[in-house]
C-alpha cells in the first residue's frame, strides 16, 4: 500500500519537473529553427512554428504536451525531422542502459568483495592494498581514467577496440573507465560497514561462541553490513546512466548522451523535455526501488 | 603524535576551535592533504610567472615531448603544456572556489529562511529542493547552463562589451553550477537553525525585542558556521568535477581559454594508432586526480574535526 501511494506520488512530481525543463528551454532567446543552414523565408519559418505548435502561447504549449505526454508520446524532435523523441529513444537508450548496467555490475561485483576483504583483514597488506586500488578509483573521474585506459590496452597492447559499440570486446574498456570510479566508492562504503558490524557485540558473542570467523563474516556480519551499500545503489546507478555521456563521447559509443548535448546546443525543445523526464523517471523508480529492498534487508525500517 | 594523550587529558579546558585544530592534526591524510592543497594553490598563482610561455601562443614546435625547453611537452598547436596545465588549473580551482561560494550564498540563505520561518514557507521552499533533487543533476545543468548562455549573450549584446565574452563564460559557470549545487547545503543549514530556534537564547533574545533579522544573522547563523564549512570543502571538488565534465563536452570553458577538463578532451582527441602523446592527458589528467583527491581528503578530515558526533 505504501509503495501504491509512492509511485502516484510521482505523478505530481514528474509534472513539477517537466513544467521546470518546457519553461526553461523556452525562456531562453534562440529557437530550434536559428541554426538551420539556409535562413528559412518568414513563410516557412511560419509553417514550422505552426506545424511544432510554437505559434501558440507557452500554457498552450505545455497543455499540448501534457496530453502527448500521457499517451507516453514525447513528441516528434525539431532538430532531427521525420524522427519522434520516441524513435531516438528507442534507439539510444538500448547502449546507455546497456553500458550503465554493465558498469553498475562492475562496480558491485568489485566493491563488495573488496571491501569485504580489507575489512576482514584490516592492518594487514591486503587491507592496505585493497584499499588504495579503492581510493585510486573514487579521486580518478571517468574521463580521466577513460584515455589512459584506451592509450595502454587498446592502442599499445591492442588488446580491445578503441571504439565504437557491438561486440562484448567493445564493452570492456568503456565499462571499466565507467565503473571503476563507482566500485571505490562501494569499496569504502562495504568496508566501513563490515567494521561498524564487526565491533558490534553480537559478533564478539559468535566469536565467543567459538564459531568459525568464515560463519562469522558470511553469515552474521555480511548482511548488515551491505545496506549502506543498497542505498547508495540507486543514486549510483541514476549516476552512472547520466556519467556515462562522457564515456559515450569518448569511445563514440551510440548512447543518449550526444543526444541530450546536441539537442541542448540546438535547442531542440521537445528532445530536452523527452529527455529530462526520462532521466527523473528513472532516477525516481530507482530510488523507489532501492527503498523497497531496503525494507526487505533491513526490518527494523518499517515504511509508513 | 607524542602529544596526543596531553591533549585528551586537559581538553576541557580547550576552546572547541582548539580542539577541532588538534582532531584535525592528528589526522594525518588530512593534514597531508592540507599541504599538498596549499601546494598546489601556490604553484597555480605563481607558477605562471616561472615559465616564459604564454599558454595561448602558438609556435612550430608541435606535440613536442618533455623536455628542459618544455616541461611537460607542447600541445597540437605548439602550445607549452606546463603554462597551460596551470592556466587550465587556475580556472578550475576559480570556478570550484566562486561556484561553492554561489552554492553556500543560496544555500544558506534558503534553509535559513525555510528553517526559522517555518510553517507554509518552510515545507513550500523545502518541497521545491526535493523537487530539484529528484532531477539528475548532470542533465539539469546540461540544461540550465545552455538555456543560461542565449540569456547572457542577449544580456551582453545588450550592454555592447565584446571584452567581456570570455568573462561571460565564467560568469555563467560560476552561476550555473553554483545554481544546482545549493541543495544538500539549503537542507543541512534548516535543519541545523529549525532546531537552534527552539533554544532558550533565540527566546531570549525574543523577549528582549530583538529584531527577526537579526536573530537570525547575528545569532543563529554563527552557530552553524562549523557544519557550513565542512559542506563548503566538500562542495568545491564536485564543482570542479562538474566544470571539468561540461568542459570535456565542450559545454563549459571555450577556446582558447582552458580547463583542466577542455585539456583533458584535448588530449584523447589526440589518441590515435600511430603515435602516443601521453603527456597531452597524463598530467592535465594527474593535476586533477591530485587536486580532487586533496580536497576530498581536507573536507573529510575538516568534517571529523569539527563535527565529531558524526563518527
Amino acid at each position: 500500500m505504501y509503495y501504491v501511494k509512492r509511485v502516484i506520488a510521482l505523478v505530481p512530481l514528474l509534472l513539477v519537473i517537466s513544467l521546470i525543463a518546457f519553461v526553461l528551454v523556452r525562456v531562453a532567446p534562440g529557437g530550434p529553427f536559428d541554426r538551420e543552414r539556409a535562413p528559412a523565408s518568414p513563410e516557412v519559418e511560419r509553417a514550422l512554428k505552426a506545424r511544432y505548435h510554437l505559434d501558440q502561447p507557452i500554457w498552450k504549449q505545455y497543455l499540448i504536451y501534457l496530453g502527448n505526454l500521457a499517451r507516453a508520446d514525447l513528441g516528434p524532435s525539431m532538430k532531427y525531422r521525420h524522427h519522434s523523441v520516441n524513435d531516438i529513444v528507442k534507439q539510444a537508450l538500448p547502449a546507455t542502459l546497456m553500458l550503465g548496467a554493465l558498469s553498475f555490475g562492475f562496480a558491485l561485483g568489485f566493491g563488495i568483495p573488496l571491501g569485504f576483504i580489507t575489512a576482514a583483514r584490516k592492518g594487514h597488506w591486503e587491507d592496505y592494498g585493497g584499499s588504495l586500488v579503492a581510493l585510486l578509483g573514487i579521486c580518478i573521474p571517468a574521463f580521466v581514467i577513460g584515455p589512459v585506459l584506451v592509450m595502454i590496452f587498446a592502442i599499445k597492447l591492442k588488446w580491445f577496440p578503441v571504439g565504437l559499440w557491438g561486440s562484448p570486446m567493445h564493452a570492456v574498456l568503456p565499462t571499466l573507465a565507467l565503473g571503476l570510479f563507482y566500485g571505490g566508492r562501494v569499496a569504502r562504503l562495504m568496508r566501513e560497514g563490515m567494521l561498524g558490524v564487526l565491533s558490534e557485540p553480537y559478533i564478539t558473542t559468535a566469536r565467543a561462541k567459538g564459531l568459525a570467523e568464515r560463519t562469522v563474516l558470511f553469515k552474521h556480519a555480511f548482511r548488515p553490513a551491505i545496506l549502506p551499500v543498497v542505498s547508495y545503489a540507486g543514486p549510483m546507478l541514476a549516476d552512472l546512466l547520466t556519467g556515462s555521456f562522457v564515456i559515450e563521447n569518448l569511445f563514440q559509443i551510440p548512447g543518449i548522451g550526444v543526444f541530450m548535448v546536441n539537442s541542448s546546443l540546438n535547442k531542440d525543445y521537445t528532445m530536452i523535455v523527452g529527455l529530462v523526464i526520462l532521466y527523473a523517471v528513472l532516477l525516481l523508480v530507482l530510488n523507489l526501488v532501492v527503498d523497497f529492498l531496503y525494507s526487505r534487508l533491513d526490518p527494523q525500517v518499517k515504511y509508513e | 603524535m607524542n602529544s596526543a594523550p596531553a591533549i585528551d587529558d586537559d581538553s576541557s579546558s580547550l576552546s572547541p576551535g582548539r580542539l577541532a585544530c588538534f582532531r584535525f592534526c592528528k589526522n594525518r591524510l588530512a593534514l597531508v592533504s592540507g599541504l599538498v592543497l596549499l601546494a598546489l594553490v601556490l604553484l597555480v598563482l605563481i607558477g605562471p610567472a616561472l615559465t616564459k610561455y604564454d599558454p595561448n601562443i602558438l609556435s612550430d614546435q608541435q606535440f613536442a615531448a618533455p623536455s628542459s625547453a618544455h616541461l611537460l611537452g607542447t600541445d597540437d598547436h605548439g602550445r607549452d603544456l606546463f603554462a597551460r596545465v596551470l592556466h587550465g588549473a587556475r580556472i578550475s580551482l576559480l570556478v570550484g572556489i566562486v561556484g561553492a561560494g554561489v552554492s553556500l550564498l543560496i544555500g544558506v540563505l534558503w534553509g535559513a529562511i525555510a528553517g526559522y520561518v517555518g510553517g507554509r514557507l518552510d515545507n513550500a521552499m523545502m518541497r521545491f529542493v526535493d523537487v530539484l533533487y529528484s532531477l539528475p543533476s548532470i542533465v539539469f545543468v546540461i540544461v540550465l547552463i545552455t538555456s543560461l548562455e542565449s540569456i547572457f549573450k542577449n544580456w551582453l549584446a545588450a550592454i555592447g562589451s565584446p571584452s567581456l565574452a570570455s568573462a561571460s563564460r565564467l560568469l555563467l559557470l560560476f552561476v550555473g553550477l553554483g545554481a544546482v549545487s545549493w541543495l544538500t547545503m539549503a537542507r543541512i543549514v534548516r535543519g541545523q537553525v529549525l532546531s537552534l530556534r527552539k533554544k532558550a537564547f533565540v527566546e531570549a533574545e525574543r523577549a528582549l525585542g530583538i529584531s527577526n533579522t537579526r536573530i537570525l544573522f547575528r545569532h543563529i547563523l554563527p552557530n552553524v558556521t562549523g557544519v557550513v564549512i565542512v559542506y563548503l570543502a566538500l562542495t568545491i571538488p564536485s564543482i570542479i568535477l562538474y566544470e571539468s565534465f561540461l568542459s570535456y563536452l565542450g559545454l563549459g570553458i571555450q577556446p582558447p581559454q582552458a580547463s583542466l577538463g577542455s585539456l583533458i578532451a584535448a588530449g584523447a582527441a589526440q589518441i590515435n594508432p600511430i603515435r602516443i602523446y601521453w603527456w597531452m592527458i597524463v598530467f592535465p589528467a594527474g593535476f586533477l586526480g591530485l587536486t580532487l583527491l586533496a580536497l576530498n581528503f581536507f573536507g573529510d578530515g575538516l568534517r571529523d574535526a569539527l563535527d565529531p558526533k558524526s563518527e
